[in-house]
């Protein structure tokens, strides 16, 4: 379980997260969602630490992450934009993140079969298309087997097939029990995976509840519309 | 922070600069020594390329450093390593491989030319012991720079300017008061004005053991009276060393309030 509570994060005179209170429970796949520039990305770096917030806390297993590091043992994060060194091969990376992890149990192997990646395995980072990385991030996103997987925005410049392996995989997480936090601009894809929607605007929390509730809030047949009418009320 | 080490460390090892960096010393070191047929001769002339270059290339390599490899600190942040570890040890991988390539580069010709059977082993040694130093603090001070700016233009600039500062300006600023006040005593104060830039300690520590202090005229008696003793031998070094350890923690400061 996550408790985030009272979160405030200020760039500068950019405030960008207002008061966020919000607990996640387990096993559930939750999706952030918001417009561009509400505060998503900021609030999942919050959770991981990247950010340190203003105000407030997040208390991850009864224990405040605030100074703490050892906690994100248990997270597995994919980063928004797939940026890596530029001249390691995708090999060298994936051992380096190992042996960084200190998990000798990574599953890489099933990975890069089901991702096709074995061609890419000895080519530098810095020569591999805006697709293949994400699917190499993907892949060290989800070679380990940790209780807590973060995804920002996975679906980017994913080919068709790619999507659909994804989608699988985070099936097979969740089966397996574990807690997943998903942002996407994509609604078709947060509507089939995702158990419960938290929507940013602004800088709090709109909206939490699952998508049927969503729909019956707004008045609108698809979630589609529904996101969309939120919108424009409140650019109205 | 061992692992971080290795990773940047073999990451640098494997870039061209690193090469670069060592063949100049190698090819200035068996040059010099060509040239000049003299070890202490070729001491002092390496001293006035080291006492200017070896900044320079710490401040640029340090910041350099730091931007080129933002990606891979940002991959670094998710994982479970302590967040001071990560940029203490991204700097100790640039600071040592620079230190590395300049004692290697130095080193071998110097060996090939008889150093170990020479009496100016000790000034040599001095050379490249003040020469990592002051790779290790204007690599520090350079990551400062970096960490507190966003924009990798500004950041150069910055690191250019401290560089610049402290290579002639301070310099200059140093001898001009001297003149203005030339009516006052002023042995602690040029004491004291060397002591906070560590270009000109590491050179006063230099020349003062190749002994050619007299050439300095008062200065030098002044600076011989002082850092000639062990005393002030074991001071220099002992802010040498505060000249690392401050800028350093300063980085582990800035790195575990930033935001990434």
């Amino acid at each position: 379980m996550i408790e985030i509570r009272g979160l405030y994060k200020k760039y500068g005179k950019n405030e960008v997260l207002k008061g966020v209170d919000l607990a996640i429970e387990e096993k559930k796949i939750v999706a952030v969602l918001g417009p561009n520039g509400s505060g998503k990305t900021t609030f999942i770096k919050s959770i991981l630490g990247m950010v340190l917030p203003s105000k407030g806390d997040i208390i991850m297993e009864g224990k405040s992450i605030k100074k703490e590091w050892k906690y994100r043992n248990n997270i597995d994060y994919l980063p928004q934009i797939a940026n890596f060194p530029n001249n390691l091969t995708v090999k060298e990376l994936i051992n380096m993140i190992k042996d960084l992890r200190q998990k000798k149990s990574a599953d890489d192997g099933a990975l890069v079969e089901l991702f096709k990646l074995e061609p890419f395995l000895n080519k530098k980072l810095g020569n591999l298309s805006g697709g293949t990385k994400q699917k190499v991030n993907i892949l060290l996103t989800f070679m380990f087997d940790s209780p807590i997987i973060i995804l920002d925005e996975p679906t980017s410049g994913l080919d068709p097939i790619s999507l659909i392996r994804l989608k699988e995989l985070i099936d097979t997480e969740k089966k397996k029990g574990k807690t997943i936090i998903i942002t996407s601009h994509i609604m078709n894809f947060v509507e089939e995976v995702a158990d419960e929607i938290v929507f940013l605007l602004e800088g709090k929390i709109y909206f939490k509840g699952s998508i049927s509730e969503l729909k019956e809030k707004t008045n609108q047949p698809d979630f589609e519309h529904a996101i969309a009418s939120i919108l424009t009320q409140s650019y109205a | 922070m061992l692992k971080i080490l290795k990773y940047s460390f073999y990451d640098l090892m494997r870039s061209r600069w690193s090469y670069v960096y060592f063949v100049f010393y190698l090819v200035l070191g068996f040059v010099l020594l060509f040239l000049n047929n003299n070890v202490s001769k070729a001491v002092i002339t390496l001293m006035n390329v080291i006492i200017i270059l070896v900044p320079l290339i710490g401040t640029i390599f340090g910041v350099m450093y730091y931007y080129n490899s933002k990606e891979f600190t940002g991959l670094l942040l998710a994982q479970p390593i302590k967040r001071s570890l990560i940029f203490l040890g991204q700097y100790l991988g640039v600071a040592l491989s620079l230190s590395m390539s300049l004692i290697i580069g130095l080193g071998i010709p110097f060996i090939l030319y008889g150093i170990f059977r020479s009496d100016a082993i000790w000034d040599f040694s001095l050379l490249l012991i003040t020469g990592t130093f002051l790779t290790l603090i204007f690599t520090a001070l350079s990551f400062n720079i970096a960490l507190s700016n966003e924009n990798r233009i500004k950041g150069f600039g910055y690191a250019i300017l401290l560089w610049l500062f402290m290579a002639v300006i301070y310099d200059g600023i140093f001898l001009m008061s001297l003149m203005i006040f030339e009516d006052y005593p002023l042995d602690t104060f040029s004491l004291t004005a060397t002591m906070f830039n560590p270009i000109d300690l590491s050179r006063v520590l230099i020349l003062l053991k190749l002994d050619i202090s007299a050439l300095m005229g008062y200065t030098g008696a002044l600076f011989q009276k002082f850092f000639g003793t062990n005393f002030g031998m074991f001071l220099s070094i002992g802010i040498l060393i505060l000249w690392v350890v401050i800028p350093a923690w300063f980085i582990e400061r800035k790195a575990n309030r930033k935001d990434f």
